[in-house]
């Protein structure tokens, strides 16, 4: 099997398949590197009802849907971490656990993963009381307390679904007041066991094997508090999926792949796709709307 | 050979397992247990050196608490009737293969 492709893809999300789908259907060859499944972040999100055309759906079938779509009309997909890259060679080189592959033209499309609070124990503490996913993880603690982290629309909506299947959700946000969308506010409010601690930052986690519990410390007078709770959710937004990508292609300070519209990076025949571009709005529907552009660039620059 | 459905009922025999044993705790509205399904799935067809068991937590909430799972998925490696390894999260089939081997 030739090694070497018109376009690599890397990553698996909407971004990732939507340009496979472009690309393939504009009869360029097309391998799409895919850490461990089809769908992305959206795999993480129980319904979306903001993909135009569809009621509801959940991401992990839309992933799949996007995944069959873009295979149907002759995109390969291939399981495998990439580990390194070498943009400036022609063709373009792509190190991973399964040996190396060549792009004349590469699309990345590798997203974003939760941002960590970054404490020390944190880490240590995933599947003993810390969490991401609290649509996958909120069910576990339905007698129980948990300190939800986060203001803006992702941990209003976490809050909310939080409060629906536990027995108390604290919500810890650094400002003293929501980032999040108006239409969030006034259900979060309503909610008769959400409790707000404003103005407040997690200092540290404290438990005895699982979550017990956690220190507050209050960001305008340094004040520190102890909270008992059963499971930490975090959902303080993402960070970008480039730690391979230092030094092959332009960054922002927050790691984001600089690129406009076009999803040109400084590197010829460079694409980013999706979350992992400097962008305004983060959703399925971007994503797999900077996909296409990416396709038809990289045919341009073929 | 397709992973085997774990139930409180057959636990104790798959625990005892003289293979390695591998334990995907999973719920089928899980996204990152979607994720990581076909590739316990993998495992199981492919190493016939491991006993490949899956336990979906909705019905089987004993076996969830016995090992303290509170996140989904979470991947157990056993040997022996110990549990050597217990991750949470989704995992790449290269990475559950080296809980495996270590």
């Amino acid at each position: 099997m030739s090694r070497i492709y018109d376009t690599v893809v890397i990553g698996g999300g909407p971004a990732g398949y939507t340009a496979a789908l472009y690309a393939a259907r504009a009869r360029l060859s097309v391998l799409v590197l895919e850490r461990m499944a089809a769908g992305g972040q959206m795999t993480l999100t129980g319904e979306i009802e903001n993909y135009p055309g569809i009621a509801s759906i959940d991401g992990f079938t839309l992933g799949m849907q996007m995944q069959e779509r873009a295979e149907h009309f002759g995109a390969v997909t291939e399981y495998t971490e990439v580990t390194a890259v070498d943009l400036a060679a022609d063709p373009k080189r792509i190190d991973t656990w399964s040996g190396e592959f060549y792009g004349k033209t590469v699309i990345i499309a590798t997203g974003a993963d939760p941002r960590r609070l970054g404490l020390a124990e944190e880490e240590d503490l995933v599947g003993r009381g810390v969490h991401y996913c609290a649509h996958c993880d909120g069910r576990f603690y339905k007698d129980k307390t948990v300190l939800l982290v986060g203001g803006g629309n992702s941990a209003a909506a976490d809050a909310l679904y939080l409060s629906r299947v536990v027995r108390k959700v604290i919500l810890v946000h650094r400002r003293d007041t929501l980032r999040a969308t108006k239409i969030y506010h006034e259900p979060l409010m309503q909610a008769e066991n959400v409790e707000f601690c404003w103005n407040s930052r997690v200092a540290q986690i404290l438990s005895d094997k699982t979550v017990t519990g956690a220190i507050l410390e209050n960001t305008q007078t340094g004040e520190q508090t102890e909270v008992a709770c059963d499971g930490v959710f975090i959902s303080i937004g993402r960070q970008p999926a480039t730690a391979f990508l230092q030094g092959q292609v332009a960054l922002d300070d927050a790691g984001y792949i600089v690129a406009g519209e076009t999803t040109e990076t400084n590197v010829p025949g460079v694409f980013a796709a999706g979350d992992v571009r400097t962008k305004s709005l983060r959703q399925v529907v971007t994503a797999a709307a900077d996909g296409a552009v990416a396709a038809d660039m990289a045919e341009k620059y073929l | 050979m397709s992973a085997i459905v774990v139930t409180k009922e057959n636990f104790e025999e798959i625990k005892n397992s003289e293979k390695t044993v591998l334990l995907d705790f999973y719920a089928d509205w899980c996204g990152p247990c979607r994720m990581v399904a076909p590739i316990v799935a993998q495992i199981a067809e492919e190493c016939p050196q491991y006993t490949v068991g899956k336990i979906n937590v909705d019905d089987q909430p004993e076996l969830a608490q016995q090992f303290g799972v509170v996140s989904i998925p979470t991947l157990v490696v056993m040997k022996g009737g110990e549990v050597v390894t217990q991750s949470a999260g989704a995992r790449p089939k290269a990475q559950i293969l080296a809980m495996l081997e270590g």
